[in-house]
């Protein structure tokens, strides 16, 4: 298989086409089942209705049952079954409903797929992709809101792959398709239709106009454990992932820093040098994410640049996340961790 | 004398390939419907054994379907119960509330009011007979489709509302997604999004009652779909190992989101057989025939509480409408399935069983139902005058923070605060609804 990373020539010239995230899922799961017929896809309601959010649809048409199929409402079957047809030699992309409906699959995954190689000496792998969609923002409630990715970074032997744009979607799903490990590749849903930059009130927008919306035409890959600079900058490191980076965008612009947002893209493996380089450059360091505080990723982050940066920093790296609280239902704009919540933490750390 | 490792080649040229099947329905949107393949046995030729029999005595039940209003709308056989006209006049009132609560958040929710409803259209003499059937103290653990138990117990259709909008009178604080409700004086369950979790804890609840020499037993209901979780094959094994005083429902009602039955393995056998697999009773029955389902549920809540043990009661029926305000059927079954349904509907069977036994009449129907769309809409006002979902910020900030644990910890205190100081500069204008001093 002919690897073409993003950087390399060609990708930044194909032509690119406008889609949404769902589209840009929908268009790489295509790409890749026809360039490998071992990728099979299965989960709830993902055949002929094509996935409750559709970004499997058409799939089950084009590439047969025994391909695209649905399954059980039984997440520990889903990935058990993901975990056996691995060993035979295929490489299943199932997806779980919704984030929030993982945890019956959890001994499957923590305990059997992450741990396969190191157990048989790899003799026997898991190269499976899990695809969910995560996140709150849409009166989803507590089981339709949740972001549990620290669950399974602390897990030794996961992959946790978190895209905030269609073109970083699509090329970092064909990798993690293509990575012969167990990946979780998290889904944000409340920007598959559009960038939300943490005003709730205003209007919603689309992908278009968005350059993250322009994706290329065809197999393009974004490595996985690369991060991408959003936007360069001086004042502040940002480091985020997900549905964050747009509100951060929005933030930071809004007050005029010149900050360093990077999309890690990638939490396991984690792209350290893209964070050393900029924390030592910036000298001040802002980590956001949405899911709960307390163990959340954003103590890693925090760990991480203390021990490796710490003689750069000129202030205490800040942390803004959601709170140690299901999520709830009405109260979910005061719960998400918007721009008042993260324009404080940036007040905090440049006040000198 | 083993035979060492598998050689590379190990292709049978001389055997077929093996082949992979995947269920798929009979029909898509836009074929034709024809349900002449489904057996529909005729009413009252079941046998009814003693609530006391062995479990094995049930398998032929599990196998065919207890139904006891006839094609004449005439109650027959063994498992007719009976009731006097004043129940089943109850019945068929709290049956037609359901639909017409249900029709009413629907639309509340299309226009804006809520972010999400749950119908239970079809399904409706599942949980008003069930109900009728169980003592009133029997605790339930439902799903997020049994608003019709909740309504027949008599819990407050305002508080109903109260919930669905998230309102500032929302006993759950407007924590939860609207219908998953919780009335602990009502027996009735806090109910989860997560599906089949409520199977297990059920048993263990009928376990703690005996446990305790309590006569309370318990009922747990589940979708056919979700009945592929883990947690059903958890909650019959303890439930067959301690015998414990359980029913569980599990209502098929054919689809679940766009997956037919037979992704839970409906091509197999019924559900109801799986019953016979943990050694515990099982019964079949006509899910839209009320009388056939509280004749059912009766005989279960019987058995249980005769410390006989658990039954697994499976109710046939068909989810007539979407799986909730997200969904839309269209794209993935045929909307005739709803009209060729062979087993009717379950308001309307019981309807012209009161008209033949004398008992009532069209006009008195027609003016019930006029009746009962007032009083939801009374309701309605009611609960609206505590406020719709809108921006959702109707509880005191602090709430959010309550009840993660018993005592909120001091990082929680801290984030409480946090969240407080936001609202002042996001929300500078509000305040405590009800109060006008804006305490939070």
């Amino acid at each position: 298989m002919v690897m073409i990373e993003e950087a390399a020539a060609g990708v930044h010239d194909a032509p690119t086409r406008h889609m949404n995230m769902i589209e840009a899922i929908n268009d790489a799961l295509d790409i890749m089942m026809g360039r490998d017929d071992d990728i099979v896809i299965l989960g709830e309601d993902v055949g002929y209705f094509g996935g409750v959010f559709r970004a499997t649809a058409g799939l089950q048409k084009k590439y047969g049952r025994n391909r695209v199929f649905d399954s059980p409402i039984n997440e520990c079957g889903i990935v058990g079954a993901a975990v056996g047809m691995a060993a035979y030699g295929l490489r299943p992309v199932p997806e779980i409903q919704f984030a929030d409906y993982i945890y019956p699959g959890l001994d499957q995954l923590v305990s059997e797929a992450a741990r396969m190689r190191y157990r048989s000496a790899g003799e026997f792998t898991a190269p499976i992709t899990i695809r969910s969609p995560f996140g709150g923002g849409i009166f989803g409630g507590q089981t339709h809101s949740q972001s549990p990715e620290a669950l399974f970074t602390h897990v030794a032997g996961l992959k946790t792959v978190i895209p905030c744009t269609p073109r970083d979607a699509k090329g970092l799903l064909i990798a993690a398709i293509e990575d012969n490990d167990p990946v979780i590749f998290f889904e944000p849903k409340r920007i598959y239709n559009g960038p939300f930059d943490g005003y709730y009130d205003k209007p919603s927008r689309t992908w278009k106009g968005h350059p993250g919306g322009d994706v290329p035409e065809g197999y393009y890959r974004i490595p996985l454990g690369k991060a991408r600079i959003v936007r360069e900058g001086a004042a502040l490191t940002v480091l985020s992932y997900g549905t964050m980076i747009h509100v951060a965008e929005a933030v930071l612009a809004e007050k005029g820093i010149d900050a360093e947002i990077i999309d890690l893209r990638t939490l396991v493996p984690l792209d350290i040098e893209a964070v050393e380089k900029s924390v030592e450059k910036t000298g001040k360091c802002l980590v956001i994410h949405e899911a709960t505080r307390t163990s959340g990723f954003g103590a890693e982050l925090v760990a991480l640049v203390q021990e490796r940066c710490f003689y750069h920093l000129e202030a205490p790296v800040e942390r803004v996340t959601g709170f140690d609280t299901p999520y709830p239902h009405s109260l979910e704009w005061a719960y998400f961790p918007g721009p008042v919540r993260i324009g404080e933490a940036v007040d905090r750390l440049m006040k000198d | 004398m083993g035979e060492g490792p598998i050689p590379e080649s190990t292709r049978r040229g001389n055997l077929p390939p093996l082949e992979l099947y995947v269920p798929e329905p009979r029909y898509r949107p836009g074929d034709v419907v024809d349900y002449s393949h489904l057996p529909v046995p005729p009413a009252g030729q079941l046998p009814r054994p003693d609530e006391s029999c062995e479990a094995a005595e049930t398998w032929p039940l599990t196998l065919d379907m207890i139904r006891v209003l006839d094609e004449d709308d005439r109650a027959v056989g063994a498992w007719n119960p009976g009731l006097d006209a004043e129940t089943l006049r109850r019945m068929l009132r709290m049956m037609a509330l359901t639909r017409a609560f249900d029709d009413r958040m629907y639309r509340g929710q299309r226009q804006g009011k809520t972010s999400f409803y749950m119908k239970s259209v079809g399904e409706e003499a599942i949980s008003v007979a069930h109900a009728q059937a169980l003592a009133r103290d029997d605790m339930v653990f439902p799903t997020y489709r049994q608003q019709g138990i909740l309504i027949s117990r008599g819990y407050p259709l305002v508080e109903m509302i109260n919930q669905i909008y998230s309102n500032r009178a929302d006993t759950l604080k407007g924590r939860q997604l609207p219908v998953m409700y919780s009335a602990r004086d009502y027996g009735f369950f806090s109910i989860s999004g997560n599906l089949a979790t409520q199977l297990p804890q059920a048993v263990g609840w009928g376990m703690a009652s005996a446990i305790k020499g309590d006569t309370r037993v318990a009922s747990a209901f589940v979708g056919e779909g979700s009945s592929a979780e883990g947690d059903f094959h958890a909650a019959m094994t303890f439930a067959a190992v301690y015998n414990a005083p359980v029913v569980l429902n599990l209502v098929n009602n054919q689809w679940a989101i766009s997956s037919f039955s037979g992704f839970a393995g409906a091509e197999r056998t019924t559900f109801a057989a799986r019953a016979t697999g943990y050694g515990i009773a099982g019964l079949r029955v006509d899910g839209n025939d009320a009388l056939a389902v509280y004749a059912a549920s009766r005989w279960a809540a019987d058995r249980a509480r005769a410390n006989k043990g658990p039954t697994l009661i499976e109710h046939f029926t068909y989810r007539a409408e979407g799986h909730s305000t997200s969904d839309d059927p269209s794209a993935y079954r045929s909307a005739q399935e709803r009209e060729e349904w062979p087993l009717g509907d379950p308001i309307m069977r019981l309807k012209k069983h009161l008209i033949a036994l004398g008992e009532w009449s069209e006009e008195q129907q027609e003016a019930m139902d006029r009746e009962l769309v007032d009083q939801v809409k009374v309701a309605t006002k009611e609960a609206e005058k505590n406020g719709v979902l809108g921006h959702g910020l109707h509880h005191p900030f602090h709430t959010m923070f309550e009840d993660v644990f018993e005592e909120l910890p001091w990082h929680l205190e801290e984030q409480a605060a946090q969240a407080i100081r936001e609202r002042e500069i996001k929300w500078p204008h509000w305040k405590e609804e009800g109060r006008s001093d804006g305490h939070d």
